[in-house]
């Protein structure tokens, strides 16, 4: 059972160059962009416990500084990808700080108040940033000399950058570490009682996050060659964190789900469904009626009792 | 000297618009301990309601509508609360899904019903003329929504800290499960609790409907207006709901009018200044 | 993510077809319908101007029994949510899958400007609605056309007006705080300072204002205040300004989207005498606006703006240019050539493009009036072959840097 999963996740991932036209190769290359969001995102959501709802900033800070440092400032992409990742771990850093004086909802708020402050400023300083025009006529970039225009070949680009994500991540969850983490989740009284320090976990975890975020932002501003404020705006923060509740937020497959369900709907079934808005949210409601802990954990126990009746 | 006279009258107002707006949202969290995002979504449903009640009857009483919509709002609000909310008690991020799904559906079905358009809400005719004082002039009705700020701040403190209703709700939060053991129907109180905070809502967003209008988008427009008083006034206080949406109406005014190039951040400011320095807001209580 | 056949079948033809670059005269002209995809922004805040951007084009090819030129047409409309990002991936969802031969839309600048390399490099024709001034003038494109106005298009004739005519002398200008808005301020500023007057005040709200209250307070005596805002704001900002008792103060004049048809079917008295101008008015004097708008305020019920406009003639445009090329749209260079080079008829006037693909076109003043009963924009003065340079000179124009907040300076502001 577990092979066939992986056969047919490998095969999804795999084929789609070489089946589907253009279209659908751009689709999965964006899915699997939100998907990075939505795994850095759930670092803090699942693991942590920490909900955030303005995640969307290091994605925001990673694509502005790379559009600006390559398109205005003469950088190439190598130099350029990698101050914008460091922006975007600084502004981790510096965001982490303030937010975590607070939990739940106020943490909660404080994360979409500092998101709002950038998107703020990315439409007022509009001799940086450019505005509300955004900045247009981005490149992407060639590495080792290929070049990634082609749907095909960006896509293989954002899988293997992806993979890699997965990986990293699925290594931080499951080390000492990740092990911390959950603890200070679930019991952070405990945690320090035995010598650690909660808030310095929150805090590594929140900078972790938001590199990964970054990562996101740099395919992000690649694939879209264009990045506007609105990358920037709760409104995209919140989509990621509705994907990672949806797909599952305690497990490293459901944010994959969860992204890929949301932008499947958002840029997909509202081609045939002028309704798509009210569709999400029914696909919401539904979800967290029939599988309160999200697709992924869902749909396994379903196959658990499945497997276990007698047929 | 003009200037700050009319820009503290309209912080008054702005103020008592923001505490019609989060007093719901104030009394779910702080009673329920949910997050309720539909909150804007439950406004604005009742400033549709306004535009079409009022456009559509001529000289119809603003009081009169809103009791009706706070009504029909918290009906919708009960419903959504019996049906989907219950079962989320431990799952706060599945609160989080729902809330924001349900206000999804809703504003889409406000797209399909009112269609695009900014459609607005009558002054009351009884309130056009604007009042004159000190040689100025300035809208009645928004001094009047200072008052029915005020109202409706005394009667939530009668109703919570008065009456027998208020003391099972209390006792209820305080202790759900000494409280079931006496016999106070706790999840029928929740219930109650839910669509008292959604008919709040429907009828602040009919108050609100003649400086505001109906338009698509209102709801995200508020929803981050209410989070930011409740948290800055601290969560469960409703004087803090009350102190805070005050402060944020003078601050925003002022800061707007004297510090124009702050104008996106000015909203936040003030919530993350005390956030950083007492994380439990101005009136909430730690640990809560 | 699973692939039905027909998908499968849909996508690797479009691969095939996508992946030949040379325009595709084997395609068969007479089965092929033709194409066009319309960007819309159909929900989120625009969704007023994308919903009668999809009634008023399906409208136009409904007449026409969706037959432009002797060949069927088919229409693929996408909702672009008023986000950038969604605009792009719609703009590739038209192209790509739908195989559209040309595009008409987007509404928003920012829109347009996110699709435009895109556009450029698939070589689209696109017929574009959206006001974004450099995507005429320092940035154009040779697959762009426009065919409303650029955001001060409309703005200096109304510049002209207010000094030369009505005389004003002092002008407070508000809008929203985004390049719409600072691109139709400068304009009017520019005309206006031009021909004596004096811009005394410049104010920006931020998109998400809850309460314009802070803001009527803060403008200053003037002989009038001048609207350059679009959609929902300015109505609401307009509604506080009245009661406020400003009214009775100054006058009020407006650009193009400000006192638009669909904000004007919301207002009531209040709004009467107020002057705006557009290129457009559902009163125009036209037998082909007479064909149009009674149609569309028969079957809608209310009277067409800016948006339904703006696709409606982009649909005689592109009727014009198919006619001219006989059905072709396999070659786009001719396609293009012929939306570019022929003088188009339509609802606004005859109407032609300069080289940059901007419109030249009638910009027309209106005042708002009472007539059977409902609130029109009634036509007072008519500006004729109005360019997107107004009395400039072109090179000089577009050696300036493009309007902002800051260009040109503002010398006369009052403390």
């Amino acid at each position: 059972m577990k092979w066939f999963a992986i056969a047919v996740i490998a095969a999804s991932l795999l084929l789609p160059p070489f089946l589907a036209g253009d279209f659908y190769i751009n689709l999965a290359s964006q899915i699997l962009i939100a998907a990075i969001f939505a795994l850095s995102l759930n670092l803090l959501v699942g693991f942590g416990g920490m909900t955030s709802l303005g995640h969307a900033s290091y994605l925001g800070v990673a694509a502005y500084i790379s559009a600006l440092l390559t398109s205005r400032y003469g950088f190439g992409h190598g130099s350029a990808a990698v101050i914008s990742i460091a922006g975007a771990v600084v502004m981790a850093a510096f965001f982490g700080i303030i937010a975590l004086r607070a939990t739940g909802l106020g943490f909660l708020m404080i994360t979409l108040a500092l998101s709002q402050v950038l998107w703020g400023l990315a439409y007022r300083m509009s001799n940086v940033t450019n505005g509300d025009n955004g900045i247009a006529g981005l490149t992407r970039p060639a590495p080792f000399g290929i070049s990634l225009d082609r749907p095909a070949s960006f896509y293989w680009f954002v899988l293997i950058v992806a993979a890699f994500a997965f990986l990293m991540m699925a290594i931080f969850v499951s080390s000492a570490f990740g092990s911390s983490l959950k603890g200070v989740r679930d019991q952070p009284r405990r945690m320090a009682a035995l010598g650690f320090n909660p808030w310095l976990i929150r805090w590594i975890t929140f900078i972790y996050a938001g590199f990964w975020g970054g990562v996101s932002g740099l395919l992000y501003v690649y694939y879209h060659k264009y990045i506007h404020p609105t990358s920037l705006s709760t409104t995209s923060s919140a989509e990621a964190l509705l994907g990672v509740i949806a797909g599952g937020s305690g497990t490293l497959g459901g944010p994959i789900v969860g992204a890929a369900v949301v932008l499947l709907i958002k840029n997909y079934a509202s081609a045939y469904v002028e309704r798509w808005n009210m569709l999400l949210g029914l696909v919401f409601l539904f979800i967290v009626l029939v599988m309160p802990a999200g697709i992924v954990p869902g749909v396994s126990r379903l196959t658990a009792t499945m497997r276990r009746s007698p047929q | 000297m003009q200037f700050w006279i009319i820009q503290g009258l309209n912080s008054l107002s702005l103020g008592g618009l923001l505490f019609l707006l989060s007093s719901g949202f104030s009394l779910i969290f702080g009673l329920m301990r949910l997050a309720n995002l539909t909150h804007g979504a439950f406004f604005m449903l009742g400033t549709y309601f306004a535009a079409t009640a009022m456009r559509s009857y001529e000289g119809l009483n603003i009081w009169v509508t809103a009791i009706g919509a706070g009504v029909a709002v918290g009906a919708i609000g009960g419903l959504f609360e019996r049906l989907v909310l219950t079962r989320l008690k431990a799952n706060p991020l599945g609160q989080v899904l729902v809330t924001l799904g349900m206000s999804f559906i809703i504003s889409d079905a406000c797209l399909v019903l009112w269609g695009g358009d900014s459609i607005p809400v009558p002054t009351p005719q009884n309130l056009q003329a604007p009042t004159r004082l000190f040689g100025l002039v300035f809208p009645t009705y928004r001094l009047v929504l200072v008052g029915c700020a005020v109202a409706a701040a005394i009667i939530l403190y009668f109703l919570l800290e008065r009456t027998r209703l208020g003391a099972m709700i209390r006792a209820g939060v305080d202790d759900g499960q000494m409280a079931r053991a006496v016999g106070i129907p706790v999840s029928n109180l929740f219930t109650i609790i839910f669509c008292l905070g959604a008919g709040i809502a429907g009828a602040g967003g009919v108050l609100g409907g003649p400086i505001l209008s109906a338009y698509p988008g209102l709801d995200a427009d508020m929803l981050p207006l209410a989070l930011i008083v409740v948290i800055l006034g601290g969560i469960g206080s409703l004087l803090g709901a009350f102190v805070g949406s005050f402060i944020i109406g003078f601050i925003y005014t002022f800061g707007t009018a004297l510090f124009p190039e702050l104008a996106y951040i000015i909203l936040f400011l003030p919530m993350i200044v005390v956030i950083a320095f007492r994380p439990q807001g101005l009136f909430g209580r730690v640990g809560a | 993510m699973t692939i039905s056949r027909r998908q499968f079948v849909k996508g690797v033809t479009g691969a095939g077809i996508a992946s030949i670059a040379t325009p595709n005269f084997v395609l068969a002209q007479g089965g092929e319908p033709i194409r066009i995809g319309l960007l819309a922004a159909k929900t989120g805040p625009l969704a007023s101007g994308g919903i009668d951007m999809d009634l008023a084009l399906t409208m136009f090819l409904k007449e026409r029994d969706n037959t432009l030129a002797g060949r069927k047409v088919e229409l693929i409309v996408a909702d672009t949510a008023g986000v950038p990002a969604t605009a792009r991936t719609k703009a590739q969802e038209l192209v790509e899958k739908n195989n559209v031969n040309c595009m008409i839309g987007p509404l928003a600048a920012f829109e347009a400007l996110a699709i435009a390399d895109y556009l450029t490099e698939k070589e689209i024709p696109t017929l574009g609605v959206a006001a974004a001034e450099d995507m005429t003038q320092r940035h154009p494109s040779p697959w762009f056309v426009r065919l409303t106005s650029t955001s001060a298009q409309c703005a200096y004739p109304l510049a002209e007006y207010s000094a030369k005519e009505l005389k004003y002398q002092k002008i407070v200008t508000i809008a929203d705080d985004f390049a719409y808005g600072h691109e139709m301020c400068a304009g009017f500023q520019r005309a206006f300072e031009d021909n004596g007057g004096k811009i005394i005040q410049k104010i920006f709200t931020p998109l998400a204002t809850p309460d314009y209250g802070s803001y009527v307070a803060q403008v200053k005596p003037a002989d009038a205040i001048f609207l350059g805002t679009a959609g929902s704001n300015g109505f609401r900002f307009l509604r506080q300004f009245i009661e406020y008792g400003l009214k009775d103060k100054m006058a009020v004049i407006g650009g193009m989207t400000a006192l638009d048809e669909s904000v004007l079917r919301n207002m009531g008295d209040e709004a009467l005498g107020i002057l705006t101008t557009s290129w457009y008015s559902a009163e125009l004097d036209n037998p082909l606006n007479k064909v149009f708008a009674t149609g569309f305020r028969k079957q809608f019920k209310y009277d067409p703006g800016y948006y339904a406009a703006g696709t409606y003639v982009s649909g005689e445009v592109l009727e014009t240019a198919l006619k001219s090329t006989k059905g072709n749209v396999e070659d786009k260079k001719a396609l293009m050539a012929a939306i570019r080079g022929n003088n188009a008829q339509t609802v606004r006037g005859l109407i032609k493009f300069d080289e940059f693909g901007n419109v030249i076109g009638n910009v027309y003043i209106r005042k708002v009036t009472k007539s059977d009963g409902r609130l029109v924009n009634s036509v007072i003065k008519t500006y004729p072959d109005v360019t997107q340079f107004w009395t400039y000179d072109k090179t000089a124009f577009l050696k300036n840097p493009v309007y902002s907040r800051d260009y040109p300076p503002a010398k006369n502001l009052e403390q």
